[in-house]
């Protein structure tokens, strides 16, 4: 394992990269710690009216209106109270309308780690493709499995599906 | 030793366009037959600077067209040449075609030199026409005084000011261009040069000083004020300064100072466009003044590149140019310290001890600063309508020239003030206002004769305060709005129905449709159908509304309803449940609480409440958002009666909350539009309401009943 870390370590000027790793359920996941904004505590939301269930609704960043999406409903999880020690970690994504910001809400945060890219096993294809996809891998972190999420496809088109489709669609489910 | 000057082209073109949007302002001004003086000063001050400014940056093409300019204004400020309809509209013809020149080399595109070389042309042959009389009013002594003071034995008693720099007066960082500037700003100057030190063009050394000066002022200013323009000078230049009675002002004209004009022809041949450093440059350019148009003009001071440069104590203005995206970084700023504040005065109402009274003081002064702040950079961004309303002078001229009407534009409140984003998106639906007022609304002077009316027709523009609103009215004195021949022509598009019955402001609404449009000839002005809607769709992009009147025969009025800036909206707290929803204030109508008698049920769902007579749908915010009310009773509740689009409906929430002034803040940024909501705000308490838009939610509720 020590060896491990330490060619880790050693290679870290190309092939690896560092990854914030959180803790949803019994799962250990990992994002790009280039994408992480800042890690904060749960407050109340301000939802927003016809947005899907898993978008919880908007808080205030620092002047910005930020949406914050939940990663448990978002993967079909069993929903978790919210209490003080749930975490809301801000990303940025990159959309087809642009960098957008936004916030998900994790049971906590764990750890940042190094990944070396080569160590880094594609998720086995499962079912339909679209389900995975937003998966960009599988680590093997201190014997536990992590989950690479590529969020521009997990949160990103999210964003921008309900931008668009909120207006039209969102409002005809209503009315139905 | 080279400067590189393209990094004052901005600037430049800048002035330029200013320069010339006054330039029209005061041609149009002007009265043909008696020309005020001060008016063709103006005008001729921007020839001029324009003329400076593009030889410095090798602008040749400018620089020779607006030396023909130069050299016509000459003619009419010595006042031997009349000011006639034809010259005005060859001035203004001068206005565009030097705004094309300069818009070309911005955009470094090729100038359209067949436009240009046939107004100057143009130019020469009006020039050419007066010559002889030109010629023989410009002897060099008489050249030299300036055109208002002609008359020089009724002088009152003046200052005569000897300035003679020693050479090193530039190196040691004086400029003899700004303290004449100085001058020109306590009063009326007359400055005649001494260039007799002026060596051989191979032997000038640029950093050197050869140039001294004789200089006249009026006796009214004071010693003090002339003196402490060459206080920093001290020690660097002779200067004498004596009073003058009056009565003997003519020593000047005889003073035996070599006359400029063949100074200035020694120095001339300096290529202008040549960069040179700048205070020998600026030295030169007093110089070289006079020497292409030897007909007459002094170096004035005048000429000073300042667009309204006018006499009085302007010296400097003491304005900056700031970048918008400075602005609008300070007002988001701002913004965030209301938030922080309005957050801590939260903080401090609950606080107890010793030195919470103390606290509670402090908190009081930081939101009176606060608010002080916030209107303070709010105002940065105010401007006056006026920079709007000048272009039409010209517009309404051309078309009523055009179109063979009379037409008198008649402006009033230019000075109020909006936020320069309203201000940039309103110009171009006034124009479509403006222009069929003038199309449509005023009738030819024959038509109007025969109505009984003056053949003049007036269009007047007027902008004022109305609330926190600013109202623009575009109101004309022709025929009005036809309701009959709109009607037919809605029902021969159907967009009525053959037997509904239409009140006055409904049938006014159809002319903002699409393609709809009563013109019997389209016209390249009108007609077309396009327009309306579009000034419509602007307005309301604004967050504003348009309201027309009109009556047959007497003429049309619209108005147009405006927030005064985009950034801040005064709205009204309401809540739903747990949820706090902002309700611009300029969209409610009446709040109220309901009786179960005032509602009536149609048909099952609908809910109609009556109100003044009308009956208005009632649109429960709770059902419409999907939130868990208060009580579902509409009694229990409260009614907001809210406009938008000319329609009416009752908003049912739980409470009012209260009125404050909200930032609005951007949802699309992050995520994306909802129907029925314009935006967000940040709450005192640092929490997030959405700001709701009222058209957007009846849209949003009629497509529900629909469905």
């Amino acid at each position: 394992m020590s060896t491990n870390t330490a060619e880790r370590q050693q290679g870290s000027g190309n092939g690896s990269h560092q990854v914030l790793t959180f803790v949803l359920g019994d799962e250990t996941y990992g994002v790009d710690i280039l994408r992480v904004q800042e890690i904060r505590g749960w407050s109340a939301v301000t939802k927003i009216p016809h947005a899907p269930s898993h978008v919880l609704g908007v808080l205030n960043l620092r002047g910005s209106i930020v949406p914050i999406v939940d990663l448990r409903m978002r993967f079909a999880l069993e929903r978790a109270e919210y209490t003080t020690v749930t975490v809301i970690i801000v990303m940025s994504v990159n959309t087809p309308a642009g960098r957008r910001d936004f916030g998900v809400v994790v049971d906590g945060v764990s750890d940042v780690v190094d990944v070396n890219s080569a160590e880094v096993k594609p998720a086995p294809e499962l079912g339909s493709r679209s389900a995975t996809d937003y998966i960009r891998g599988l680590v093997s972190v201190a014997e536990r499995m992590v989950v690479l999420l590529d969020i521009d496809r997990l949160i990103g088109r999210d964003l921008a599906l309900a931008a668009e489709v909120e207006g039209d669609e969102a409002l005809a489910a209503s009315a139905a | 030793m080279t400067v590189d000057l393209t990094q004052f082209h901005d600037a430049f073109f800048e002035e330029s366009f200013e320069a010339l949007d006054s330039m029209e302002a005061a041609l149009l001004k002007l009265d043909i037959g008696s020309p005020e003086p001060e008016l063709i000063n103006t005008i001729f001050r921007v020839a001029h600077s324009i003329k400076g400014g593009s030889a410095t940056f090798g602008f040749s093409d400018i620089a020779s067209f607006t030396h023909s300019l130069e050299t016509l204004l000459d003619e009419l400020r010595s006042g031997t040449m009349p000011v006639s309809v034809a010259l005005s509209d060859l001035l203004l013809k001068s206005v565009d075609v030097m705004r094309a020149m300069l818009r070309a080399v911005q955009a470094k595109q090729p100038i359209d030199a067949q436009r240009v070389s046939d107004l100057q042309f143009d130019l020469e042959v009006a020039i050419a026409k007066k010559e002889d009389t030109a010629a023989v009013a410009a002897t060099p002594a008489t050249a030299i005084l300036s055109p208002t003071s002609a008359a020089p034995f009724t002088k009152p008693p003046r200052w005569r000011i000897r300035f003679h720099p020693y050479r090193e007066l530039l190196a040691r960082g004086n400029d003899p261009l700004r303290m004449l500037r100085e001058l020109a700003a306590l009063g009326e100057l007359e400055v005649r040069v001494d260039a007799q030190m002026l060596p051989p063009l191979a032997d000038v050394n640029p950093l050197d000083c050869y140039l001294a000066w004789s200089l006249e002022l009026p006796g009214e200013v004071a010693e003090e004020a002339l003196r402490q323009v060459f206080e920093w000078a001290e020690g660097d230049c002779d200067l004498t300064v004596e009073r003058l009675p009056g009565d003997t002002a003519d020593l000047l004209a005889g003073a035996p100072l070599s006359p400029a004009a063949p100074a200035a022809a020694a120095v001339a041949p300096l290529p202008a466009s040549a960069p040179t450093p700048a205070p020998a440059a600026a030295a030169k350019q007093q110089v070289a003044l006079p020497a292409p148009s030897p007909a007459a003009a002094a170096p004035r001071q005048e000429s000073a590149p300042k667009p309204e440069g006018s006499v009085s104590g302007l010296g400097d203005s003491g304005s900056i140019r700031v970048s918008v995206e400075k602005i609008d970084e300070l007002m988001n700023t701002v913004g965030e310290l209301v938030i922080t504040q309005a957050m801590l005065s939260q903080l401090g109402s609950h606080f107890d001890g010793p030195d919470a009274e103390k606290l509670r003081g402090g908190l009081a002064q930081l939101e009176r600063n606060m608010r002080e702040l916030q209107e303070s950079v709010m105002r940065v961004r105010m401007l006056p309508i006026s920079f709007v309303f000048s272009r039409f002078p010209r517009m309404v001229r051309d078309l009523a020239q055009r179109l063979g009407k009379q037409i008198e534009l008649k402006l009033t409140g230019e000075q109020t003030e909006l936020d320069k984003t309203v201000l940039e998106k309103i110009g171009d639906p006034l124009v479509h206002l403006v222009r069929n007022s003038i199309d449509h609304g005023i009738e030819s002077p024959e038509t109007r004769i025969a109505a009984g009316k003056t053949a003049e027709g007036t269009v007047h523009l007027d902008a004022y305060h109305r609330g926190g609103n600013i109202a623009v009215e575009v109101s004309d004195d022709g025929g009005g709005l036809d309701k009959e021949r709109i009607l037919t022509k809605a029902r021969a598009r159907g967009l009525v129905g053959p037997n509904d019955s239409l009140t006055d402001a409904e049938i006014y609404d159809l002319i903002f449709v699409p393609g709809f449009s009563t013109a019997e000839k389209t016209t390249d002005l009108s007609g077309r159908g396009v327009g309306m809607d579009v000034v419509r769709r602007n307005v309301k992009e604004l967050g504003g509304k348009i309201e027309v009147k009109s009556e047959s025969g007497r003429g049309s009025r619209i108005t147009i309803t405006l927030p005064l800036t985009l950034a801040i909206v005064d709205g009204q707290s309401v809540a739903v449940g747990t949820e706090t929803y902002i309700v611009p204030l300029i969209s409610i109508v009446e709040s109220m609480q309901l009786k179960a008698s005032g509602v009536t049920r149609l048909s099952g769902h609908s809910e109609v409440l009556s109100f003044r007579g009308d009956y208005l749908p009632i649109i429960r915010l709770h059902d419409l958002f999907g939130v868990e009310p208060r009580s579902r009773a509409l009694h229990e509740g409260l009614v907001v009666v809210a406009e938008g689009d000319g329609r009416r409906v009752g908003l049912f929430v739980d409470d009012l909350l209260g009125q404050q002034q909200v930032v609005i803040k951007s949802l699309e940024a992050n995520y994306g539009h909802i129907e029925g909501v314009s935006g967000a705000t940040i709450l005192g308490d640092g929490s997030v309401a959405l700001i709701l838009d009222v058209p957007g939610l009846i849209r949003a509720a009629s497509m529900k009943a629909a469905a």
